[in-house]
């Protein structure tokens, strides 16, 4: 169990910047997230850290020691690839066997370890089996047993769930988080699923383009999102272009291009936002926080487009100048349909202010 | 885990260079070097001799000199016999692949099987049994003398017509995998949209199928063409001294060594070009088929006189393609001098197989063959795994020189690699670590070496694209070291491409004769070489003795390349 610190870390391809950068602090234990869509830097991150590539710039540390241009096979990690990458070779056993012969361990040695991990990962049964005979569900798990059997320091985790279908991934996601915890490693974990991110990790990093956007707990970041990326990237929102009107104490008002005013808390705002008078805001509104009825905020739409997923009702209502995603609990109710009209409010401590 | 400064601040120098972007290009410097010295310095060689003399163009000028027109002459010749070779074995090898791949006839299994067998013949062995069989003194020309009390044989084989006939013998299986491959791939669906849309047979047929049949097509027609243009044997066997080739074999024999490399720069030119062309048109062509695991349909032949013909067809098919293989098995055991002008040997003994295995002189051949085919094809071996895991893995600038310098010695014919290679080291210089390679053990080994250099390269790489990085990695991460890695998780799991490339290359080795014949020693003759040497001394059977050997040999090569893709394909992922 180490902790990882990353200063100052780029990493150029040729002309492309892969990271540009990075500074980050990961605890020692913590269950960290790299969270992102594709091509956002997130695995060259985590690639650096394994030490299968070299960054550009900067440098990396596991605890104390400087390992950023330590070869993989030395800096004692774990990891688990998108495809497994298991041995097709070798049976399950000598899969997870591979990284205890390297470290030259006495046979008895190996066969208790091997033994203990299989049953941790619930594949008792299935020691002597050929890969290609496994499931994708337990091809993932022999790929979780064999990084974790040796050890590591920092267990690295490259979007291990992407090649399950859903209901195994849930499954899975579950198993993982129990096992980490047990056992108490490092973790880091790539994926580009935001719903992943938030049910494990400690803390998450979001990236965009090779830089970070936001580094935050998992409620910091869906509550308190930094800037209008990491809010539209995070779940669902509305985000809508207003002017800051007036600020009253605590109390903000903005006005959209049509006149309709909202309004809010000025603490519910990003850090970056400048709060003058007539500066341009964005509104970011979740469609669950979204009420029917009348209440703070009240406004009047025309409903274009209705969905009924047995738990909510979501609609999209018309107000001329923007669309308002809403998702309103199924109460066992009559459904509006598309074109009448439907009155809506916002409690004013659900908006939330964002800048550029 | 904490180490003594000292070894620490060398671990960073070492760390630091291991982990410069330069560092790969001391990794693949060995490579190169194999290559330089043995490719591109004998071809300089070559090169730097048929411009030497006072008159720098000399040699170019007696080549092109209109009023002793016997090399140009030599060079048209050479590429008539390939336009027609790439004719014939087109029609022959693209009929086969269509009535084998698309309808259903009595013996179309057996025949699906002997199709290949010209592949598995040596060349200098295939020859000779076509001159047994279809020669002047041959099997059948006396037979029907005999037969209608003629006075002199009614037909045989002779010439550029003999040459031609060898030639669509031994190279329309290039057509014929090809085309079938294609045919395997066309998806039926487009043949019957086809003629939904109204399109009759003979509409479908130019329009539909062979448009999509041109890419393989093509592909074969400059592959066959190459190879003729090399092959030296046929034109050998059947004294047709005006190709190209045989002037550098005459060239050389008669010591004026300049004409031989001024005609090696020009047959070189040729095949290069074609190098080029073929490389180029490759990329080029797109892959059309991209409907996966079609059942192709198999028309039945069904009226009466259509299945009596396909059946007689078959069966003369079956005929010609088994008949060399039987007449080499007959002739091995017929006592040598003793069949003149019967139609078939009388007289037969078990003495020559007996002779393989006791006589010195007589297994020393194999002997040798086997000793330097095996040097050849374990340097092989460490070149063509090196050179297929850094062309794969690692990034460098230079892939494409890398790549082509492997291709190149594939493409020079024999006979021209032969030529740099004496001209290379038939002095001492500091690629043969200051030693004259012609006229020792040496020579015969680095010519199948560099005749070969892509067999092993090409079926490793195959293997190795197929193999996920992440694996590797996977081994890294857990603690492996790269050399760790690579025996553990990379030979093992590229073994069976490393296998195939190798054994085709021992087999190659083992009969090679087009270099082996201008550059052997005296004191280690190839079997190859043996053979011609029997012939000539009309010890015939235990020159076919010899030939059936080889062909156990690369019968035995062929089923347990079959058996290992088989196999693989089973324990792939």
């Amino acid at each position: 169990m180490k902790s990882v610190k990353i200063e100052n870390v780029s990493k150029q391809f040729g002309q492309v910047h892969g990271v540009k950068d990075l500074n980050l602090d990961i605890k020692a234990g913590e269950f960290f997230t790299f969270l992102g869509p594709s091509g956002c830097g997130k695995t060259t991150t985590l690639r650096m850290i394994a030490g299968f590539y070299y960054p550009s710039e900067g440098k990396i540390h596991f605890d104390d020691r400087d390992v950023t241009l330590l070869q993989p096979n030395r800096r004692n990690i774990g990891m688990v690839f998108q495809n497994y990458a298991l041995f097709p070779h070798m049976t399950v056993d000598e899969n997870i066997a591979f990284g205890l012969q390297v470290r030259k361990l006495p046979k008895s040695e190996i066969k208790q370890k091997v033994d203990r991990i299989r049953g941790l990962v619930h594949l008792t049964q299935y020691g002597s089996r050929k890969i290609n005979e496994l499931s994708g569900g337990q091809q993932q798990r022999v790929a979780l047993a064999r990084a974790l059997v040796i050890e590591p320091d920092i267990l690295l985790l490259d979007e291990p769930l992407s090649n399950l279908d859903a209901k195994l991934r849930e499954e899975t996601r579950i198993e993982i988080k129990r096992i980490q915890s047990e056992l108490g490693v490092t973790t880091i974990y790539v994926t580009h699923d935001q719903m992943e991110a938030m049910a494990m990790s400690d803390r998450i990093m979001v990236m965009e383009n090779g830089y970070v956007k936001q580094i935050g707990t998992p409620q910091e970041i869906y509550n308190r999102p930094v800037n209008r990326f990491v809010a539209d990237f995070i779940g669902e929102t509305n985000l809508i272009e207003a002017t800051i009107e007036s600020i009253v104490d605590d109390v903000i008002s903005a006005k959209t291009i049509n006149g309709i005013v909202f309004t809010g808390q000025k603490h519910n705002s990003s850090p970056a936002l400048s709060h003058m008078i007539g500066d341009i805001v964005f509104i970011s509104i979740r469609p669950e926080s979204i009420n029917q009825g009348t209440g703070d905020n009240t406004l009047t739409g025309k409903i274009s487009f209705v969905e009924f997923t047995g738990v909510s009702v979501n609609y999209i209502v018309d107000f001329v100048d923007f669309l308002l995603k809403v998702m309103i609990i199924n109460t066992y109710g009559q459904l509006k349909s598309i074109g009448e009209d439907i009155t809506l409010n916002i409690a004013n401590e659900s908006l939330y202010f964002l800048g550029e | 885990m904490e180490k003594p400064p000292v070894n620490s601040y060398q671990e960073n120098a070492w760390t630091r260079l291991t982990q410069s972007k330069w560092f790969v290009y001391v990794l693949i410097s060995p490579l190169f070097l194999v290559l330089f010295a043995y490719v591109v310095f004998p071809f300089y060689q070559t090169f730097v001799q048929s411009f030497s003399g006072d008159d720098a163009l000399y040699n170019y000028k007696k080549f092109f000199n209109l009023a002793s027109p016997a090399n140009l002459e030599a060079l048209w010749t050479s590429i008539y016999i390939s336009v027609i070779s790439v004719i014939t074995c087109a029609v022959v090898g693209v009929t086969m692949a269509f009535l084998l791949e698309r309808y259903d006839f009595p013996g179309r299994r057996i025949l699906t099987i002997l199709v290949l067998v010209p592949m598995a013949l040596p060349p200098l062995v295939g020859v000779l049994s076509f001159t047994f069989l279809y020669g002047e003194s041959g099997i059948f020309p006396r037979a029907i003398q005999h037969l209608f009390g003629l006075d002199q044989v009614p037909f045989s084989l002779k010439g550029i017509w003999g040459v031609v006939v060898v030639h669509t013998f031994t190279m329309y299986t290039y057509f014929y995998l090809t085309a079938s491959a294609a045919i395997k791939g066309l998806d039926p669906s487009l043949e019957e949209a086809a003629t939904s849309l109204g399109a009759g047979r003979i509409r479908v047929w130019t329009k539909v199928i062979l448009p999509m049949l041109t890419p393989s097509i093509i592909a074969a027609a400059l592959l066959v063409f190459m190879v003729s243009m090399a092959s030296y044997t046929a034109p050998l066997m059947f004294g047709v001294e005006r190709t190209m080739t045989m002037q550098i074999y005459l060239s050389r024999t008669n010591g004026n060594l300049e004409m031989a490399a001024t005609q090696s720069m020009i047959l070189s030119f040729v095949s290069i070009s074609f190098l080029i062309i073929m490389r180029w048109y490759q990329n080029r062509r797109n892959y059309q088929n991209l409907s996966k695991g079609v059942s192709v349909h198999r028309s039945e032949v069904s009226s009466k006189w259509m299945k009596i013909v396909a059946t007689v067809a078959s069966f003369i098919s079956t005929l010609i393609l088994i008949l060399p293989i039987l007449v080499l098995i007959l002739i091995s055991f017929s006592v040598d001098g003793a069949w003149k002008t019967q139609i078939l040997p009388t007289d037969y003994t078990l003495d020559h197989y007996i002779a393989l295995f006791t006589d010195e002189r007589t297994w020393r051949p194999i002997w040798n063959s086997i000793q330097m085919g095996v040097v050849a094809t374990f340097g092989n071996i460490i070149f063509g795994v090196a050179a297929a895991y850094a062309m794969v893995r690692l990034n460098f600038k230079g892939k494409t020189l890398l790549d082509i310098l492997i291709m190149v010695p594939w493409a020079l014919p024999g006979t021209v690699v032969a030529v740099n290679l004496i001209a290379a080291f038939s002095t001492e210089n500091i690629f043969a670590f200051n030693q004259v390679l012609i006229g020792t053990f040496w020579i015969l080994p680095l010519a199948y070496f560099i005749r070969h250099l892509p067999l092993i390269f090409r079926s490793t790489s195959a293997s190795l694209v197929q193999l996920d990085q992440s694996i590797e990695e996977a081994s890294r991460s857990l603690g492996a070291s790269w050399w760790y890695t690579f025996r553990r998780i990379v030979i093992p799991l590229t073994f069976t491409g490393i296998l195939a490339g190798t054994l085709l290359a021992l087999v190659q080795s083992l009969g090679e004769f087009v270099a082996s014949i201008l550059i052997y020693s005296t004191s280690t003759i190839p079997l190859s070489v043996a053979i011609f040497q029997k012939l000539y001394a009309f010890k015939f059977g235990t020159a076919c003795a010899y030939g059936v050997l080889q062909i156990c040999l690369i019968l035995i090569v062929l089923i347990i390349s079959e058996k290992l893709s088989k196999g693989s394909a089973g324990s792939a992922i």
